[in-house]
């Protein structure tokens, strides 16, 4: 590591994370001027996007080689009224909060006070989605049978492709205009919408090259003061880069780099994404400048390396925004889902493993930085030297990177009707999601809660909770005599939750695309251009929803019991186990020793229990799969939680399983914690008997201590076990390298670990970071066991 | 088949049995009673309760769990097939230990055999001390023989493990003499294997065999066994035993090199 990203990168993690008012008081000064009722609604958020690019300050922090940040200075973070208005009382919980705060200075409070608040009151995208659920829809959402992605945040989800690398914001625009000249106003009858959004596309394009010359115009500036002549150089060149890009497709390796930073830029400032952006492919699309530029002479591997990890820290300089209310609660930590994909296979299907491939597998081992995240995909086609060489990056304990399989990917996608070449082309982002890169609009709508379901359905559609009744009458559990009954009353009570759902979702893509379109993110990803349509309207190639499920573990292991107990021995009546659950196992402990030690788990190969599993799958399959979605696309599965299954456990009262009242829920398609006890082997195949390739991701969890990798033989044995879960068709596996002692030990002394990571349920983080119950799951979670 | 074989342990995903991903099946029975024995549960030759002191809530339960189980070839095989494709991938296989294996013969051929016409690898962890025509019919179904050497004094040998060595120095004799393919497994136990006089033995024996054998595998002593004795009631011998020095070993280790044998720690 060069002294220069010693420094930087000393600086961003020193850097305090804090609320920038700039943003918000710009947009309100554009909505305001009154410009809002002469235009039209994708013409009126460009002009937004101009403003604030053209009037936000410009910050070049000291020796930078990348430049351009959100805010005023690295982690500053801003606000997007017109999407959530923060209250003066969630500023004040940002300050103060433990996990992740945000300092608010007095300016700060007091232009929210008088400036922001006033005018924003009301008008948020978020009041309009609340306003126009129904009474069931909000009734489940707070019982915490599914979350809402789309209340705070932004539709994101995607990730750029390889377009910007060979055409520069001109070219956009030049074809704009193309498809603007054609549109045929006798026969198209959305030809004004679609000259709107191609009027708002162009103004957003421009919009990024002035912000790009006016970070040149600062560079000049700085470069005309600067004594050491060989920043002045670098300061010049600089300046030069900026002026080229994003004007111009980028010629260098360096340009490259510089042009998707201030796309990346113009995309989590027109909005607040969900996951962020992502450059994902990124040895694919540097490949050709380094290998050009290295053979010609122009750029060593050291300036490579450099320029690179110089990225890498404007991403840790990007936080996630923060949201408000209820879902700080949901997801209790959160960064932005960034997640660089390496490796995997070419549009041709030949293996992509390249040189730049192994030198970002160095930039990230030596970074340890907790964003962006990183991922690598594993073809059958890739070499073992590959998949050794990260998993001697995981050796160090670093979360970092998780392991993906492309073969899987690239038939889920096809599945889903991608073409074979943009099935390639794509990979996984946020946590474990597939998704056709530049080509595809995969929003993820929500985590769903399986084993809540399940314990309304045990209640005859009342939540046990409140007393509330907020799903159906599927009769008294009582009178079930036997598990078919069962199972099919829980179809009936997830059907009709699925159905919620999804006339929520209806509405909130509708209010999404019409009062919230997206031009410059329409830019990036293809076809919004020819179709002439937003991103946020169903202009991309591709347009898939999910619904993430939650708590397959834990359902699994409840439904095996109440199989097992009631209706198969018959110990326990179902009157009986209701009542067992209700009093939180209270005078039934014995019953709860039987409930762990002496029941058929998931996770252990066992086929009576993982017949649940396969179970529920096909059930939530069956739910959502194939719907269709207000912006004409999909609806599809895919199972993670993020860190979810903490919140959906929250409101879960005691259950089958043993769990008690409140506690977690599994996470993941990991087995429920510590109900593995056979081995990593049985838990992969557990996890592979669902179908994976009807998903759009899943996610493992593994835990290993450290010393599962001493000695030379363990690297190519834990590639045979990823190998071995991949051919089964395996979607995602990573692996958390730590001891227990550690982990306790850093409970205690969190001032020793400032740079511990692990990894949650697909993304890392740092540990002292993490709510205390979710630093206890980490460390009760099996170790493994053949140590 | 109606033959049934004492098993006490069917482990997956054991990584330090052989090449390679394995599932490891444990035989009940030893003909040894190794003072250091990390798996006391594997001596007798019959089942035996235990008692697993389990708290959950405050309270303390009795788990009562039973080591041995009496088993068919076909139970034993389903188990092993689970894995199938983890072997697959890392050109891994199946390892029998214990206990000792040679102890229940038949048992342990029909498992061969089933393995071989599934196309599996075998390994073989044996402390070496049974007769000579049961290994002889064995050998050919072994792809690899893990063969325990502890002590090579005879009068140390009968004391600590209970047993003369003189047979099973024959039977490593026998193997190499038929270029079976063997990997010699040394127990570091502190103040018992680790003299200076076993050692050049172990040396001597080493300068032997290579390079008709041509890897001893080190396995430093561990005292994790220690609940295991708690849990069957037995007396658990190893508090005399003072902590290895991994120095110590590693000095061996480069020792050992000297002969050109392949030396690994751990195995």
């Amino acid at each position: 590591m060069t002294d220069r990203i010693k420094k930087l990168r000393e600086q961003s993690l020193n850097a305090v994370n804090c609320i920038s008012a700039e943003r918000a008081q710009l947009v309100t000064e554009i909505y305001k001027s009154g410009l809002e009722a002469q235009v039209s609604v994708s013409v009126m958020r460009a002009k937004t996007l101009e403003y604030i690019l053209e009037n936000k300050s410009i910050c070049i922090n000291e020796d930078e080689l990348i430049v351009g940040e959100r805010g005023h200075a690295p982690k500053a973070t801003p606000t997007y009224p017109e999407i959530n208005l923060h209250s003066i009382e969630d500023l004040e919980i940002l300050d103060s909060r433990k996990k992740v705060s945000f300092k608010v200075d007095e300016d700060t409070r007091r232009i929210y006070r008088d400036e922001i608040i006033p005018f924003w009151k009301g008008r948020s995208n978020r009041e309009r989605i609340m306003r126009s659920m129904t009474p069931e829809w909000h009734e489940a959402y707070q019982a915490g049978i599914f979350t809402e992605f789309q209340e705070q945040r932004a539709p994101g989800h995607t990730v750029c492709g390889s377009k910007i690398y060979r055409k520069g914001m001109l070219d956009l625009i030049r074809e704009v205009n193309e498809v603007k000249a054609k549109l045929d106003y006798s026969n198209d009858p959305d030809a004004f919408d679609k000259e709107q959004e191609l009027t708002a596309m162009a103004i957003a394009a421009n919009a990024l090259i002035t912000f790009a010359n006016r970070h040149a115009d600062k560079l000049k500036e700085l470069a005309a003061k600067e004594e050491n002549s060989s920043r002045k150089k670098e300061l010049e060149s600089m300046e030069a880069i900026c002026r080229h890009i994003p004007a111009h497709a980028p010629r260098t390796f360096h340009e490259a780099l510089q042009y998707y930073w201030f796309v990346h830029l113009g995309v989590i400032t027109e909005l607040n994404p969900w996951d962020s952006f992502n450059p994902g492919r990124l040895d694919q699309h540097l490949f050709p400048f380094y290998k050009n530029e290295t053979e010609k002479g122009s750029l060593a591997k050291e300036q490579a390396t450099e320029l690179l990890e110089a990225f890498w820290i404007k991403f840790n300089n990007h936080p996630a925004p923060p949201k408000v209310g209820v879902t700080a609660l949901e997801s209790n930590t959160y960064t932005d889902f960034c997640l660089i994909n390496l490796g995997g296979v070419k549009p041709d299907g030949s293996d992509a493993v390249n040189e730049l491939t192994f030198l970002i597998l160095d930039v990230i081992e030596e970074m340890r930085l907790l964003q962006p995240g990183s991922m690598v995909q594993v073809s059958r086609k890739n070499p073992d030297s590959f998949i050794y060489r990260t998993l001697k990056i995981t050796k160090t304990g670093f979360g970092q990177p998780s392991y993906f399989n492309t073969d899987a990917i690239v038939q889920e996608l096809v599945r889903q009707g991608k073409s074979i070449e943009d099935a390639r082309n794509g990979g996984a982002s946020g946590c474990v999601e597939a998704g056709a890169f530049g080509t595809e609009a995969y929003i993820l709508t929500g985590y769903f809660n399986l084993p809540k379901v399940l314990e309304i359905t045990l209640n005859n559609g009342t939540d046990p909770r409140t007393g509330k009744k907020i799903g159906i009458e599927t009769g008294p559990a009582e009178e079930f005599t036997s598990f078919d009954e069962l199972l099919k009353a829980f179809s009936q009570q997830l059907n009709y939750f699925i159905d919620t759902k999804i006339k929520g979702n209806n509405i909130i893509e509708k209010i999404f695309a019409r009062y919230m379109p997206v031009p410059f993110l329409s830019l990036v990803i293809d076809d919004c251009i020819s179709n002439g349509k937003d991103y946020n309207a169903g202009g991309a190639r591709y347009n898939t929803s999910y619904i993430q499920g939650v708590g397959l573990g834990s359902i699994t292991d409840s439904l095996t019991a109440l199989k097992h107990h009631v209706f198969g021995r018959k110990t326990i009546s179902m009157g009986g186990m209701l009542k067992a659950i209700l009093q939180n196992f209270k005078d039934f402990e014995e019953l709860r020793f039987e409930l762990i030690y002496k029941t058929p788990k998931y996770g252990n190969d066992d086929d009576y229990a993982d017949e649940q599993a396969r179970t529920v799958f096909e059930y939530y399959y069956d739910a959502v799969n194939g719907r269709p979605t207000a912006r004409g696309g999909t609806f599809r599965i895919n199972m993670l939680p993020t860190t979810c299954h903490v919140y959906f456990g929250s409101v879960l009262g005691a259950m089958p399983d043993g769990r008690k009242a409140g506690q977690p829920l599994s996470e993941g398609i990991s087995p429920v914690q510590g109900a593995d006890s056979k081995g990593p082997t049985a838990v992969l195949k557990s996890a592979a008997k669902i179908d994976h390739i009807r998903t759009g991701g899943t996610l493992l969890n593994q835990k290993f201590t450290p010393s599962f990798f001493e000695g030379e033989e363990s690297i190519p044995k834990l590639a045979s076990l990823i190998r071995g879960y991949f051919r089964m068709n395996g979607h995602h596996i990573q692996f958390n390298v730590i001891s227990a002692d550690t982990l306790r030990d850093a409970q205690k002394h969190p001032e020793k670990y400032r740079d511990l990571i692990v990894r949650v349920a697909g993304y890392s983080d740092y540990f002292n970071d993490l709510g205390e119950d979710l630093q206890n799951e980490i460390i009760q979670r099996t170790e493994q066991h053949s140590l | 088949m109606k033959n049934k074989g004492l098993i006490f342990d069917i482990r997956r995903f054991t990584v330090h049995d052989g090449p390679g991903i394995r599932t490891t099946v444990f035989f009940k029975g030893c003909p040894m009673s190794c003072r250091w024995c990390h798996n006391p549960e594997s001596q007798l030759d019959k089942p035996e309760k235990y008692f697993r002191n389990i708290p959950l809530d405050g309270r303390h339960f009795i788990l009562e769990e039973t080591a041995g189980k009496w088993m068919t070839v076909e139970e034993v095989m389903n188990e092993i097939e689970k894995d199938r494709i983890f072997y697959n991938e890392s050109s891994g296989g199946v390892t029998f230990s214990g206990g000792e294996p040679l102890m229940q013969p038949a048992f342990l051929l029909d498992l061969l055999h089933a393995c071989k016409t599934e196309d599996l690898q075998t390994t073989l962890d044996t402390c070496g001390f049974a007769e000579k025509k049961i290994i002889r019919r064995m050998m050919d179904q072994v792809d690899l023989f893990l063969f325990d050497i502890k002590l090579l004094d005879d009068a140390e040998h009968l004391r600590y493990t209970g047993v003369s060595n003189k047979i099973i120095l024959e039977n490593l004799d026998f193997l190499a003499g038929n270029r079976k393919n063997v990997i010699l497994r040394f127990p570091c136990i502190p103040s018992i294997t680790d003299s200076k006089s076993n050692k050049d033995a172990l040396k001597a024996l080493a300068e032997k065999y290579h390079p008709g054998i041509r890897e001893i595998d080190l396995l430093p002593y561990h005292s994790l066994a220690k609940g295991k004795y708690q849990r069957l009631n037995k007396t658990d011998q190893h508090d005399d035993i003072p902590a290895v020095s991994m120095e110590e070993i590693r000095k061996f280790k480069e020792e050992l090199e000297k002969t050109g044998m392949i030396v690994k720690i751990g195995g």
